[in-house]
């Protein structure tokens, strides 16, 4: 059950794309999701449909993996498209009941269904082929960038990547003592919302005794091996920008670019101009 | 309670980069009454292994047969009433106490089973007596002011105040000074012959397993090695060795003993047993 959250989860082929530089990627990913907005026609939406296709055959990552992870957000993503639908004004196509279809909510839903699911699926691919400390690397050296941030670039990375580092510990924790307290003769499975809201006490107190013991002994480990933040701290991993990733960051750049293009088309498909 | 685990395998996250085959194809009967102990490496499947008995995990293939009756093929009520019988001590208990007092998380489990309240104080009290605390002392405590050891036995005593037919323990010593292990053990021991309750113990340790119980059922990555006595899985030193366990000290201590003696018997794993050999071969 716990088991089937995709998000943040990383997932090792050793393709092109995993061996990529983290800041590639990142900043690939950001002008990516930043371009989808700028989008105005199905024709862009083809071309990112078919960007994504490339990268995800390129990562050998199962396309049924992927697809998993929208499944939590279908419930989002309808309620975008039902409220669209009925609530854009323009030409109506279609009634039914007191709800109006238009023509104009038609191509709204459509055009926030699929943006929705391309920025979805665009960002987990990022963190489906980089290593969370891949991930929180590159969060840093981007982070520099940011006035105000730049300060607490290593500190916030580092809290990053500790919370990712235990998202699969504490799952796997709260299973255990899920099992330990079934053994128990608990159940979770039957009755109702407020007896299944008090039959959480004994998972929820030994969780949070855990984190918090975990998180102390976490920190005296950090000390005891001296640890004191970003200043004067070298790398035993060097971030390195190879050949592939300038190639890449071009290429990158040539379908952004291309994306962008797309917005100039004048040629209907499906949804006038 | 007799458990007949049949084509048992399990395989974890199939399909997955991640696929780990815990099981393969187990078959095993653990008669009513009996006590056996189970050992093995770091994940050659002990652990995936009990928690099947009490239907916490369903396995990919095969099933378990409790007193005949296949658990999987039962309701959900059922294997939440099959629990009852089936006490699962799982590693480092203590970590699943979340009571304010001592008595009230002892009394998790048999207010669980629906009993009145009478019977529940009943169970409480006798269960923590018999993991050898003083019940009067420590009832009105939190458990997480008691010390390690003892929140190991009030957490053992959480699982024993459900009165389980079977007792299974995961490394139920596991974390503990010499002392509290000898004591837990000693308790486990009195409980089995005393109740006449079936029960399966883990352990990474020859020493204390190969004391106490009637067979070893020794793991590998996932497949079942021995079941047999612990006289004879000990002469298997070789294969012992070549997964990664070791006989008793005193074992190996009588082997060597034997280049000189060779009339003295090797098939020895506990320290009384082996002055006793001893003496008999030097006083001929």
């Amino acid at each position: 059950m716990l088991k089937d959250v995709t998000i943040g989860q990383y997932y090792p082929t050793g393709s092109v794309i995993h061996k990529l530089d983290p800041r590639t990627k990142i900043l690939f990913t950001t002008a990516f999701v930043v371009m989808l907005f700028f989008l105005n026609n199905l024709w862009g939406y083809l071309a990112t449909f078919l960007i994504l296709l490339t990268i995800t055959l390129l990562s050998k990552i199962p396309v049924g993996y992927i697809i998993r992870g929208i499944k939590g957000l279908v419930l989002i993503i309808m309620l975008t498209v039902v409220l669209n639908l009925f609530m854009t004004p323009g030409t109506p196509v279609a009634t039914l009941g007191p709800l109006t279809v238009t023509i104009e909510g038609l191509k709204v839903a459509t055009y926030m269904a699929l943006r929705l699911i391309f920025l979805v699926i665009g960002t987990s691919i990022m963190t489906l082929t980089t290593s969370p400390i891949d991930l929180t690397d590159g969060m840093e050296w981007c982070m520099r960038f940011i006035p105000f941030v730049r300060r607490y670039a290593h500190e916030l990375a580092m809290m990053m990547s500790i919370a990712l580092r235990f998202i699969p510990t504490l799952m796997e924790e709260t299973e255990r003592i899920m099992k330990a307290q079934k053994a128990r003769g608990a159940n979770f499975e039957t009755g109702n919302i407020i007896a299944r809201a008090k039959n959480l006490i004994p998972i929820l107190i030994p969780l949070f005794i855990s984190a918090f013991r975990r998180a102390d002994e976490l920190a005296t480990a950090m000390e005891a091996r001296c640890y004191r933040g970003g200043e004067n701290r070298t790398r035993m991993k060097q971030l390195a920008f190879e050949f592939r990733d300038g190639a890449s960051l071009v290429l990158m750049f040539v379908m952004i670019i291309g994306l962008y293009l797309t917005t100039w088309i004048q040629i209907p498909l499906l949804f006038p101009v | 309670m007799s458990v007949e685990i049949k084509n048992l395998s399990h395989t974890y996250s199939e399909g997955s980069p991640f696929e780990f085959k815990a099981l393969k194809d187990i078959n095993i009967t653990i008669e009513d009454g009996s006590f056996i102990g189970i050992i093995g490496h770091t994940g050659s499947g002990k652990s995936t292994l009990i928690q099947h008995l009490n239907g916490l995990l369903t396995p990919t293939s095969g099933t378990v047969l409790v007193d005949g009756k296949d658990i999987f093929a039962t309701k959900k009520s059922d294997m939440i009433l099959l629990r009852h019988h089936i006490g699962l001590v799982f590693q480092y208990p203590e970590h699943q106490l979340f009571e304010e007092t001592v008595q009230k998380d002892v009394a998790f489990g048999p207010k669980n089973q629906g009993l009145s309240d009478q019977e529940v104080d009943q169970r409480v009290r006798q269960s923590i007596k018999m993991v050898g605390l003083d019940f009067e002392e420590v009832k009105d405590k939190s458990p997480f002011e008691l010390s390690g050891g003892q929140m190991r036995r009030v957490a053992i005593a959480g699982v024993l105040a459900m009165e389980p037919s079977v007792l299974i323990l995961d490394e139920p010593t596991a974390g503990l000074d010499p002392r509290g292990r000898e004591e837990i053990l000693a308790q486990i021991k009195s409980l089995h012959t005393q109740k006449k309750i079936t029960v399966i113990l883990v352990s990474h340790s020859m020493e204390d397993i190969g004391k106490m119980v009637d067979k070893i059922l020794v793991m590998n990555e996932g497949e079942v090695v021995f079941f047999d006595t612990p006289n004879r899985v000990f002469t298997e030193i070789t294969t012992l060795e070549s997964i990664g366990l070791a006989v008793p000290e005193v074992t190996y201590l009588m082997r060597r003993l034997k280049e000189k003696y060779p009339e003295i018997r090797e098939d020895i794993f506990t320290v009384e047993a082996a002055k006793k050999e001893i003496l008999k071969v030097i006083r001929g």
